[in-house]
């Protein structure tokens, strides 16, 4: 186990490597960060000013260096725009985002298994097609549009769900979340919904799967024959088999979840890492997409490594490391 | 003073309801099992072995289904049980075992939570109690080293490990029917044998009547008392193991028997049925296995009764002990 984990790791230095260097050299194909901070009436040699002030006459391989020695020491460098540094935006960004994957999580999970599970039983019934439907739609209607749609239906029209922002937040342990209070909830409602919609599918259709793989399975079937109840049998024996695939795809999915809640919060304006994104790559604030992108990176390499860690907790045949018996 | 046999089956007929229509799996299947009796169920793939004993423990899957006869444990009827009622029998009075031990154990749980949960299903045991019972039938199967091989996981075991703990689960709460569904086929020669003869002498020992089904006539002629021959979903023969080996009144059976491998034979060509066994959706007339069959007739061509001669039961119009052979 630590030895796989050790190795992990070191793959994701690699990684981290390499996303450097294309992020490094990438990010300065994208527009000419000086003319943010020149006035309109600045002239060449006040531009040169600038210029030079920010490293940029430079050539661009010591520019990289630069970028490294001081990724070494974890400083992604200020944003140009806030004036503070790029990591400390996103640290203190982040809770909001967290939270509201975690939400849609939750949502897509207790909503996603018993229909999953629902469907998977009875799978001609028409209650089945319904929930089959429904998962394809969801999967494939673009999620801007179904949180526009919420937002005039539900906040426009009916003016149940406010529309924009967290509402109000308390502080656990040093962090503004918006999870306690019931106006937090309301606020969260909407766009946790909305970003756990293509979860849901894929928790529907995985669940749906299985449980036409695994009912029929000689395991299952040997189960009943010696009298276990059916409710343990779908709860315990079925169940632990569909995890394993399920937890893997979520766990892969969920990092992308993190990453794209961009959409999702920008439509409902939810104060989380994804519209500080947008925001940045609106005003070309380097150091912040840089550290976005890289803090990206890593929480990508950590969530593969819990995955893969409770993968081989839940399947019991699968041994990290490889060096099985 | 005669106490009804353990099992009685009556014209029993099995059927798949497909939306091309009804296909008759089982037809008219009558037999009894006694109490200490072992049963032999021998036929060709796709007969309806299996089938058999599925209509019995009430674990047809849909579109299976029993359309009618009559299944009568200890004279009590169990065809239009509830399934709540069904469940009971299964493990506590009927138990059943597959043919591919790989597939039997569930691959993601413990061999003693499969155990603990089969030994709840039908009585109310602490922890300690069905750990210490899980032992015992562990030891009982011939498996060394029990209280290791209870905390394992099916894939730490090799695959006779897996079927006596298999056997070992299907006898915990010492059934009066077991039905052991081509439990050696899976195995080599060697386990096959000794799984046989546990199975045999667990059964002796207790009184379980047991319906062994197989394939290959040679396994169980060593340790039947009687054997079923059946045919495309029909019993063709049905006798005491001595008579129905040493003079065969159905020409199929006589083939199962000369196809069997043997020492005088050697070098001599093997002796096989020409032809396959008809699909269910297309029955001829008449004689099932007229087709195959080298001695038919015209008289083969009308509906074949059960016809008794002596102590035996035989479905064919001029079975082989009448004709001089
Ligand atoms: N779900 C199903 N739908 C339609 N027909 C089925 C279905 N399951 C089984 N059958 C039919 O029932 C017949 C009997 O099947 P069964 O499994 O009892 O055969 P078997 O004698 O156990 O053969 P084997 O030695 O291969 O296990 C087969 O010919 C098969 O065509
Ligand atoms: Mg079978």
């Amino acid at each position: 186990m630590t030895e796989f984990i050790v190795k992990r790791l070191l793959q994701a230095l690699l990684v981290l490597a390499v996303m450097t260097v294309l992020v490094f050299f990438g990010v300065n194909v994208i527009g000419n960060p000086v003319y943010i901070f020149a006035s309109s009436e600045c002239d060449q040699p006040c531009l040169d000013a600038i210029i030079k002030d920010l490293g940029l006459d430079r050539p661009i391989w010591e520019q990289y260096w630069v970028f490294i020695g001081n990724l070494l020491q974890g400083d992604l460098g200020n944003s140009f725009t806030h004036g503070v540094p790029a990591m400390s935006l996103i640290w203190q960004r982040l809770p909001a985002t967290l939270e509201l994957a975690f939400c849609a999580l939750v949502i897509a999970l207790t909503v996603g298994l018993p229909l999953g599970v629902a469907a998977g039983l009875r799978p001609t019934h028409w209650t089945s097609r319904v929930i089959m439907g429904f998962s394809m739609i969801a999967f494939s209607v673009p999620i801007f549009w179904i949180g526009l749609i919420m937002i005039i239906v539900f906040s426009v029209s009916l003016g149940w769900m406010p529309a924009v922002g967290r509402g109000d937040t308390v502080d656990i342990l040093g962090v503004d979340l918006s999870l306690f209070t019931l106006d937090g909830l309301h606020h969260l409602a909407m766009p946790a919904f909305t970003l756990s919609l293509i979860m849901m599918a894929m928790v529907i259709r995985l669940t749906r799967a299985g449980m036409r793989e695994v009912l029929f399975s000689d395991y299952i079937k040997f189960a009943r024959a010696n009298g276990i109840r059916e409710r343990r049998i779908l709860t315990l024996h079925v169940m632990r088999n569909i995890l394993i695939p399920i937890v893997t795809v979520l766990g892969m999915e969920f990092g992308g979840v993190i990453a794209f809640a961009v959409v999702v919060e920008s439509i409902f304006s939810w104060p989380g890492v994804g519209k500080m994104l947008i925001d940045a790559i609106a005003v070309l604030d380097r150091p912040l997409i840089v550290a976005y992108l890289i803090f990206v990176v890593i929480m990508f390499v950590t969530l593969n490594l819990i995955t893969d860690i409770i993968y081989s907790l839940l399947d019991p045949r699968v041994r990290l490391g490889g060096n099985s018996s | 003073m005669t106490a009804p046999p353990v099992l009685e089956v009556k014209n029993l007929n099995t059927s798949f309801l497909l939306p091309i229509g009804e296909v008759r799996a089982l037809r008219d299947i009558s037999f009894d099992v006694r109490r200490g009796e072992i049963l032999g169920l021998v036929g060709e793939s796709g007969s309806g072995k299996s089938i058999t004993g599925f209509s019995i423990n009430g674990l047809l899957s849909p579109p299976g289904q029993v359309m009618s006869g009559s299944i009568r444990l200890h004279g009590q009827e169990i065809t239009g049980l509830t399934p709540a009622a069904m469940r009971q029998l299964r493990g506590a009075k009927i138990a059943m075992v597959f043919q591919d031990p790989m597939m039997t154990l569930n691959p993601v749980l413990k061999i003693s939570l499969q155990m603990g949960d089969a030994l709840r299903a039908h009585a109310r045991l602490s922890e300690r109690e069905a750990r210490a019972r899980s032992i015992a039938a562990l030891e009982e199967v011939g498996i060394p080293a029990p209280e290791e091989r209870l905390d394992a996981f099916p894939h730490q075991l090799s695959g006779g490990m897996r079927q006596r703990v298999a056997v070992a689960i299907a006898l915990l709460h010492e059934p009066d029917l077991v039905i052991m569904d081509e439990p050696t086929t899976a195995l080599d020669v060697t386990i096959q044998g000794q799984i046989l003869a546990l199975v045999q002498r667990l059964c002796r020992e207790r009184g379980t009547a047991l319906i062994w089904i197989t394939h290959d006539l040679a396994v169980v002629a060593g340790i039947a008392d009687r054997i079923l021959v059946m045919y495309a979903g029909r019993i063709v023969e049905d006798g005491t193991i001595d008579e129905l080996l040493d003079t065969p009144a159905h020409p199929y059976t006589r083939g199962l028997i000369d196809s069997v491998p043997t020492r005088e034979q050697r070098g001599s060509r093997l002796r096989q049925i020409p032809g396959r066994m008809p699909a269910l959706t297309d029955i001829p007339e008449g004689c099932t296995f007229r087709p195959r069959c080298s001695f038919a007739t015209d008289a083969c061509a009308a509906p074949q009764e059960m016809r008794s001669l002596g102590t035996r039961l035989v479905r064919c119009c001029h079975p082989l002990t009448e004709v001089s052979a």
